[in-house]
């Protein structure tokens, strides 16, 4: 028997983010929601141990909006067991700190876990802190940039990406595990899958708020979030440069005599 | 959430001084820049957290960086980073000395360590900021990153807790220039350290050569984006920066292309670079991509499309095929 939590979170693909050139601001509207990359690797993982594992039971855990249930219909049609949303206005507004501790109250209901993972970070804030920061309040490891993963005997096996090569490194369950794009190929939902999950007026998941968990109110949402956004802007962008023009090569003597003048070569 | 505790004397900026083989990490040299700026505005120091083994020489190398103090855990047990030991070390350190600001750079062991010990003293952390600054009226750091992949900047305040504490990117900051006839202090943290506490073992740690090139080194970067087409014209590329004494980098997409290897790459989700001269071939510039290079002193953009966004940050713009450019400029330097 062995009890895997993935964790994931539905985003703005932000490859498709563009900036309104007239006000500045960011366009959201008609941008797709995707379940987060790095979180479908976490859940392919749990997936393909589920595959090999006898009784491995996969359960698929997010944060966020009632839309957030299609990443998690999309999880279940992939071949996870059950979905739970975490879903209140009270956990609205939460940094990551806030984050993982509902987060990691909802771990310790669904409780008798072995293996939790998560995306190595989430594209629309890529900060990269909650997993490690659920694993601290789970008081249990964490590996973070895992990019193979094996079991051996009781133990897991994982390579952890560095940025001049990787360790290979041996923990004890319960462990927390952050994945990155290059530990696996995720799966597409099956044709079973979907229609076991997208029939219409069907319930597949489960939605629990802050009644549901134990969990300080002070803690959560933007109440109980150290950090505070004090302003947002767009980036600047550098005055306007010269552009060059004849045929090329007119232009690429100008241009280098350019870069001679300003002592750049 | 807990409140920092108004009693307490919070104070001096905290540096992460990262270690790998007993080698320092730019990036931390780089942040004993920035936090130098930083403790000058508060009338602070700024202090280095070094844990390792044999640590005198990396001491004496974080003064000459401008390193007031060097807080030192010496012990076998720490010469390779573990979350779990790095994590009860430093926060033992910060509840002994009570930092006001402790910056870690973002590297795979910042990023490890710093969320871990947020949740455990109980303050905000900032990822990946590009900006730091000192708010004037209350003494507070502003700390802006880009959010949505790089769409919008974001200033984060910590206002009730502390240290505040922010993880910043290798490249972005610049490092003092290393003066050996510095004066610093080196204080020695003692701290029992039980084999329990490291769940995690490492069997073995393995290089890979082809992922040391270090473009954000580079004073010149040739990059390349998916208007390049194809693995051949990167090798027109590396013509060029050959000649200029330069290195190669890519736009995300002609990596995910496998024209060019990942560690070539420039932008959001590769590296932020500072090069003096940053020549850009058939890249868009996605906003992602323009976080990363934006800071580079001369930025020449060469791409066939005019209203490619790149050439919002261009100093020198030029519409056309990039063969055609390039071939012309390598005519002109071989004479």
């Amino acid at each position: 028997m062995m009890n895997i939590i993935v964790c994931i979170k539905q985003v703005p693909d932000t490859t498709e983010l563009k900036i309104d050139p007239v006000t500045g601001t960011l366009i959201r509207k008609g941008v797709p929601s995707i379940m987060n990359p790095d979180d479908k690797n976490a859940l392919e993982q749990a997936l393909l141990i589920k595959d090999t594992v006898e009784n491995a039971n996969v359960t698929v855990l997010t944060m966020g909006p009632s839309q957030a249930t299609e990443v998690l219909k999309e999880a279940l049609a992939m071949g996870a067991d059950r979905a739970i949303l975490l879903s209140d206005r009270k956990f609205g507004g939460a940094d990551t700190w806030a984050t993982s501790e509902t987060i990691s109250a909802a771990i310790k209901k669904i409780g008798n876990y072995d293996i939790i993972f998560a995306g190595r970070q989430a594209i629309d804030g890529d900060t990269a802190q909650v997993g490690p920061q659920i694993a601290e309040r789970l008081n249990i490891p964490q590996v973070t940039y895992v990019k193979n993963f094996k079991i051996e005997n009781d133990k897991v096996v994982v390579e952890r990406s560095l940025e001049d090569g990787y360790e290979v490194i041996e923990v004890q369950m319960p462990v927390l595990l952050t994945a990155i794009k290059e530990l696996n190929e995720p799966r597409y939902m099956s044709i079973n899958g979907i229609f076991k999950v997208f029939g219409e007026g069907k319930e597949v998941t489960e939605t629990w708020g802050v009644d549901d968990i134990e969990v300080n109110l002070d803690h959560i949402g933007l109440k109980g979030s150290p950090t505070q956004v004090k302003k947002t802007f767009t980036p600047e962008v550098r005055s306007k440069g010269e552009m060059l023009e004849g045929d090329a090569n007119t232009i690429a003597k100008n241009l280098l005599s350019n870069l001679k003048s300003r002592h750049i070569i | 959430m807990p409140k920092t505790d108004n009693n307490i004397e919070y104070k001096n900026v905290w540096v992460f001084a990262e270690q790998r083989d007993g080698k320092l990490m730019d990036v931390s040299l780089e942040l004993l820049g920035e936090g130098k700026i930083l403790a000058d505005k508060l009338n602070q120091k700024v202090c280095a957290v070094l844990l390792g083994e044999n640590l005198q020489e990396m001491s004496e190398e974080l003064i000459a960086y401008g390193a007031d103090i060097v807080y030192v855990c010496d012990d076998k047990n720490l010469k390779n980073y573990t979350t779990d030991v790095y994590t009860k070390v430093i926060t033992s350190m910060i509840n002994a000395y009570n930092p006001d600001i402790f910056l870690i750079g973002a590297t795979h062991i910042g990023r490890d360590l710093a969320p871990r010990i947020s949740a455990r003293v109980n303050t905000g952390l900032t990822a990946d900021c590009t900006n730091l600054e000192i708010d004037e009226t209350d003494k507070k750091l502003l700390q802006t990153r880009p959010a949505f992949g790089g769409n919008i900047m974001a200033t984060i305040i910590c206002p009730n807790h502390k240290p505040q504490m922010a993880t910043v990117r290798p490249g972005v900051m610049e490092k003092n220039k290393k003066n050996d006839s510095n004066i610093g202090e080196i204080i020695d943290f003692e701290i029992n350290l039980e084999l329990e506490d490291i769940k995690t073992k490492i069997l073995k740690t393995v290089k890979e050569k082809k992922n040391n090139i270090d473009i954000q080194q580079a004073e010149i970067i040739v990059a390349g984006g998916r208007g390049v087409g194809n693995k051949e014209g990167f090798d027109l590329l590396k013509k060029l920066a050959d000649k200029l004494g330069g290195v190669l980098g890519a736009s995300r997409s002609a990596v995910d292309n496998g024209w060019i290897d990942h560690s070539h790459q420039v932008g959001q989700t590769g590296k932020t670079v500072r090069p003096k001269l940053y020549i850009a071939c058939g890249i868009s510039g996605a906003i992602q991509h323009i976080a990363g290079m934006q800071d580079a002193e001369c930025v020449v953009v060469i791409n066939k499309n005019k209203n490619a966004p790149i050439f919002k940050v261009a100093d020198y713009g030029i519409v056309g095929d990039y063969k055609e450019i390039v071939n012309s400029i390598l005519k002109i330097l071989e004479k």
